[in-house]
């Protein structure tokens, strides 16, 4: 494990008296992709929020060689770590273009309009609509701005919450081919979180199965994808 | 006709002043979705900071000047150590924070004379006491220079909030905090930014209000007429709050004289007519946006 970009051992996290993650153990290296998967109210979307400061937890979160348990979400961002909350989490009242400038907001240097020319090429869609509000756009166009404003704070993790929840099969299919070339090209580590293992497991390298608070199973995704267990239970054949 | 201009004018200097507090509530409002019910009072306090400094031999521009910094601190040490530790324990619950801008208005409103006494004030008259010809109605020039005065407001608000890399923040914090805290916007600065902004904007509609002389009801009834404002031009909208303190401060002082029984003693009633109005017709205002729900 040694080197290892996040580090989460003993996570336990929860709201008010509901305890909903209980000692969790995993870790992400420098520009792997890994999917947590599991189904509704696992504890997949409070494992991200435990991460990037969002509600306490208990336990420990190294990331880079720092403990950074109990920062304040925006110290993550500039320290490295930026969240694509579950339901897009664009700004729906600013223009696509003022979106990506916001996911710049920790930045200092003079390269962020040339960074948003960058992701108008990636996601060509996102430039069509530069000066449009967040909120006319469909699903997977605010999902795609999501994931653009995240890495316009050019992270070395990021962190997806369902990345596919209420997109068309279609769109997430091409989401995630997006993701994988991304992650090719930018060296950005990802930790994603899915009920969709098919898809997410296709693009990753490895994963961790979460079941009512626990992780229950690990390895790559290659193993989990043949484990007979796993399939049945999440993949569905 | 030029009776008529000569309370158009008149509407229009009032309403000048009304547009600058109902400013600052929509900030206020905007950023956090809270009513500041202690506004008029943050600006009446910001006021007697001018008065001190003008009575010090400041220049009176000068003078509203420190007072505006005055406030902007005042502002921001007011969120960060009253309304944020509330707004935390509220969970969500937004009673308890308007219950403490109550509680603020009633503090400061009773620690006012404690400091500066019950006299009035005297207080310049901003811009001086001559006044122009225009279209056979008299225009004053302290009338004229508050218009000037707003008209630079919404310019300067709206190079803050379109131009640069503080007012896309703020916006971003007032349209979705969440999102903007994990895009990497330090939120509670915002917002005592936000309060701080404000209050500043408070104090200058105070230091163009207090030529009437100042005491510690000078903002009283200035607060309800920029609530009107506000309820008219949309309480997420500046540019609303702008044109709903001028038709505001217009519709007051004509109905004040051309309706036989309003008068100057029923003054407060039109305002109060056009609020209920609103609120029925058009709730969001007259620039606001509707609030969409999806479920």
């Amino acid at each position: 494990m040694n080197g290892a970009l996040l580090e989460v051992a003993n996570l336990e996290a929860g709201y008010g008296p509901v305890e909903v993650l209980r000692n969790v153990h995993f870790s992400v290296a420098s520009g792997e992709i890994v999917v947590i998967l599991g189904a509704n109210g696992a504890g997949k979307t409070t494992t991200l929020r435990a991460i990037s400061g969002m509600i306490g937890c208990r336990g420990s979160v190294v990331f880079a060689g720092q403990s950074i348990r109990g920062r304040r979400p925006d110290q993550l961002v500039a320290a490295g770590i930026a969240h694509v909350p579950q339901g897009r989490g664009t700004i729906t009242d600013l223009t696509v273009e003022e979106n990506l400038r916001i996911g710049a907001y920790c930045r200092r240097d003079g390269e962020v309009d040339a960074d948003i020319a960058r992701w108008f090429d990636v996601f060509p869609r996102l430039g069509e609509r530069a000066t449009q509000p967040a909120g006319s756009m469909s699903g997977g166009e605010q999902q795609m701005l999501a994931i653009a404003r995240a890495l316009m704070a050019r992270p070395t993790l990021l962190l997806l919450d369902e990345p596919s929840l209420g997109l068309a099969p279609l769109v997430t299919k091409e989401l995630f081919a997006q993701l994988a070339t991304v992650n090719a090209e930018t060296g950005t580590a990802v930790l994603v979180v899915e009920q969709n293992a098919n898809l997410a497991l296709a693009i990753a390298h490895r994963g961790y199965v979460l079941e009512v608070g626990e992780l229950v199973a690990s390895g790559s995704a290659e193993e989990l994808m043949t484990d007979e267990a796993i399939r049945k239970a999440y993949l569905g054949f | 006709m030029s009776e008529f201009l000569q309370f158009l004018f008149l509407g229009l200097g009032q309403g000048a002043i009304y547009a600058t507090l109902a400013v600052a509530l929509v900030i206020i409002y905007r950023a956090t979705g809270l009513l500041n019910f202690a506004q008029g009072e943050m600006a009446m306090f910001c006021t007697f900071v001018i008065w001190m400094a003008w009575d010090a031999g400041l220049p009176f521009p000068l003078a509203v000047l420190v007072g505006m910094a005055f406030g902007f601190v005042m502002g921001a040490v007011i969120q960060l150590a009253i309304i944020a530790p509330v707004t935390k324990r509220a969970h969500g619950n937004p009673l308890p924070v308007v219950m403490v801008t109550i509680g603020l208005f009633l503090a400061l409103s009773s620690l006012a004379p404690i400091i500066w006494g019950t006299d009035a004030k005297v207080f310049p008259v901003a811009f001086g006491e001559g006044s122009i010809e225009l279209f056979g109605a008299s225009i004053t020039h302290r009338v004229l220079g508050t218009l000037a005065i707003l008209g630079l407001e919404v310019v300067v608000l709206w190079l803050i909030f379109q131009r640069t890399r503080l007012g896309l923040a703020m916006r971003a914090v007032a349209s979705n905090e969440e999102s903007s805290a994990l895009a990497g916007v330090p939120v509670g600065r915002m917002l005592m930014i936000g309060w701080g902004m404000a209050a500043a904007f408070g104090a200058l509609a105070g230091g163009l209000a207090a030529y009437v002389g100042l005491t510690n009801t000078l903002m009283l009834v200035p607060l309800i007429y920029a609530f009107a404002a506000a309820t008219l031009g949309g309480f997420d909208s500046p540019g609303g709050a702008v044109v709903g303190g001028l038709v505001v401060g217009v519709v007051t002082e004509l109905s004040a004289h051309y309706i036989p029984f309003i008068g100057n003693d029923l003054k407060l009633l039109p305002a109060f007519l056009l609020i209920l109005i609103v609120l029925l017709v058009r709730p969001q205002g007259l620039f606001g946006k509707r609030q969409v729900v999806r479920v």
